[in-house]
């Protein structure tokens, strides 16, 4: 690459508009949360001193917030499983070739579209907990085929109660990971399976060696974003419980705190919630950052 | 007998001695279709069972719920007369638009705004970094690209307190400015992608004829932009409409987006009005599945370039 101004001048002066913009609202303010989650600043009174970690200890030590962690924990782990389990078997099932394969792939893939306020609406009605004669939802479903055993609190119970929200959120993102597994089939050449085929390679060899590990890039990318996704969970807890203590997640926590203006527990939920995405977020940055130089 | 004809008589009988296997082999493939459909159909009754539910319940009168038949088709449907001039399901609908057509209107203003003006800086950011480079590039684009994955919590506490400082309004304006602003991020990583695969060839020739970068981008590169354009504001568009989490954090019911305005609606319905709720969910989600139908494969390209190699 060239130097001197002429070549690089121009092109960072087009750009500079967003690296000061994101300079400010992201990084400056993730900056000023940090100060404010090391800070005393746990009302409208503006912060008098520098307490440290104190915030953090404080919160580790709460029994609520390592509820809301378990429950991000449960949540994450359903969410995380169902979207993929779900995402691949429609996308191996595609993948072989369907009449209509354009209709299904819409269909699975259009809760996408919606937003986590609107499906909310109707995944509260599904998840009822109400059981027997006034059962709705799901749990009429179960009463009606005479499962009655299946009937259950859903969310409306503090331990598992997680899993059941997982559901309307697997609902919304099944497709999308199906999306990327589909584009993953399809990556993978003809060639390739041709070859392992004239080598005598089972089926299931076939996949051992040749599919899964061509695969394998793409379900990276989905765990990744579905897991960055499963962290921050907000909306459809909001649209389906409002903020209780059974469904409590950091990011609903971070709301109660924020609401009642204690402002250094809001910041500190909230560097905690930063750091756990980054721990995800940055090796995979600096992974694909990296392929891309090599590939050049 | 000729070499040729014995060669054809063996592979007459290995053809036969294959019959009975490969007849087993097609039942063993008519069953796997079968089967394949089956579970496919079924997926698909599943995945549109909210939506059966949504309309269903949205056509029904307060009077008509209940829970032994919340599954069943309306007992009377909106066009037959309700009992005792009560209300009809129709009754449910326009409750819903009375509650959300002015918010409806607002998140129009915002989120069209919203995706122009990103997809613009957007477009601009990713000719730079994908056909115009400089030093450092990529370690800009990594930057950019981070705040695509954080947690928007993560700044939402000072993101308040800037916002009462500065004395920002709890409405669309406010809002605008940060969809703006924190959707650049992908909106310059699908531009990104978008350019990596348009042609040197193209660039060099305008460099040689003496045009600058700017020239470059606006007769060259921007003329065929149209598929990236619609990527980021289908991508923007949907994002800023289903946004919730800074409606709530920065706007107010009286003046924020559909989605806040719809939380208050399903909030504010008791069992007995779930119809109006439903009505509402359907009304609020009608313009991103209008785009999604209409432009479904764009929205799909959106959604790869999510996952930041395209």
């Amino acid at each position: 690459m060239k130097k001197g101004y002429k070549n690089w001048g121009p092109p960072l002066l087009l750009v500079s508009p967003t690296i000061i913009v994101i300079g400010i609202f992201v990084y400056g303010l993730i900056g000023a949360n940090v100060a404010v989650s090391l800070s005393n600043r746990h009302s409208l009174v503006p912060a008098t001193e520098f307490v440290g970690l104190e915030n953090y200890f404080a919160l580790f030590a709460e029994e609520r917030f390592i509820h809301s962690l378990q429950n991000l924990g449960v949540f994450t782990v359903f969410f995380i499983a169902g979207t993929m389990i779900f995402g691949f078997l429609w996308a191996w099932m595609l993948d072989k070739g369907v009449t209509a394969e354009g209709v299904f792939r819409s269909v699975f893939l259009f809760p996408m579209a919606i937003s986590f306020v609107a499906s909310g609406v109707v995944w509260r009605w599904l998840l009822n907990s109400a059981e027997g004669d006034r059962a709705s939802g799901l749990n009429r479903i179960f009463e009606n085929l005479g499962l009655d055993f299946l009937q259950n609190a859903w969310w409306n119970e503090p331990g598992w109660g997680m899993a059941a929200i997982a559901l309307p959120a697997i609902w919304q993102l099944a497709g999308y990971v199906m999306a990327l597994f589909l584009s993953g089939f399809r990556g993978i050449p003809e060639e390739l399976r041709e070859a392992a085929r004239m080598d005598g390679a089972t089926e299931w060899k076939l996949y051992r060696y040749v599919i899964f590990p061509q695969l394998s890039p793409v379900a990276l990318s989905a765990l990744i974003i579905v897991g960055h996704m499963s962290l921050k969970v907000f909306d459809l807890i909001m649209a389906i419980t409002k903020s209780i203590y059974q469904t409590e997640v950091p990011a609903t926590y971070l709301w109660v705190a924020l609401t009642s203006n204690d402002y250094a527990k809001s910041a500190t939920i909230a560097t905690i919630l930063l750091l756990f995405v980054a721990v995800l977020i940055v090796p995979y940055l600096v992974y694909t950052a990296r392929a891309e130089r090599k590939q050049r | 007998m000729s070499l040729a004809t014995e060669l054809e008589k063996k592979q007459a009988a290995s053809r036969k001695s294959e019959m009975p296997g490969q007849s087993a082999l097609r039942t063993r493939k008519g069953l796997s279709r079968t089967v394949k459909y089956t579970l496919l159909v079924f997926f698909l009754i599943i995945v549109l069972m909210p939506v059966y539910v949504l309309i269903v319940t949205s056509l029904k009168p307060p009077q008509d719920v209940n829970p032994a038949t919340s599954w069943g088709l309306p007992v009377r449907w909106p066009w037959e007369p309700a009992l005792e001039g009560g209300p009809t399901g129709f009754d449910n609908w326009a409750l819903a638009w009375n509650a959300l057509s002015a918010s409806i209107g607002r998140t129009f203003l915002l989120a069209i705004p919203a995706a122009l003006i990103s997809s613009f800086l957007g477009a601009m950011n990713g000719f730079v970094l994908a056909r115009w480079r400089f030093r450092y590039a990529d370690i800009v684009f990594t930057v950019i690209l981070f705040g695509m994955f954080i947690p928007y919590q993560a700044i939402m506490t000072p993101l308040v307190q800037m916002k009462t400082s500065l004395g920002l309004p709890s409405d669309i304006s406010t809002l605008l400015i940060v969809h703006v602003i924190y959707g650049l991020p992908i909106c310059t990583l699908i531009f990104r992608n978008y350019y990596a695969g348009i042609p040197h060839e193209l660039m060099e020739a305008s460099r040689m004829d003496g045009a600058g970068m700017l020239r470059t981008f606006g007769s060259i590169v921007l003329p065929l932009s149209l598929p990236g354009f619609v990527v980021t504001i289908i991508w923007q568009f949907t994002s800023a409409w289903n946004d919730f989490l800074f409606a709530l954090f920065l706007s107010n019911q009286n003046d924020g987006p559909v989605s806040l305005a719809l939380n208050n609606l399903a909030q504010g319905a008791q069992l007995a009005n779930y119809g109006s709720a439903m009505a509402g969910a359907l009304l609020a989600s009608l313009p991103t599945l209008i785009v999604y139908i209409v432009l479904g494969k764009y929205f799909i390209g959106g959604l790869m370039s999510g996952s930041v190699k395209s």
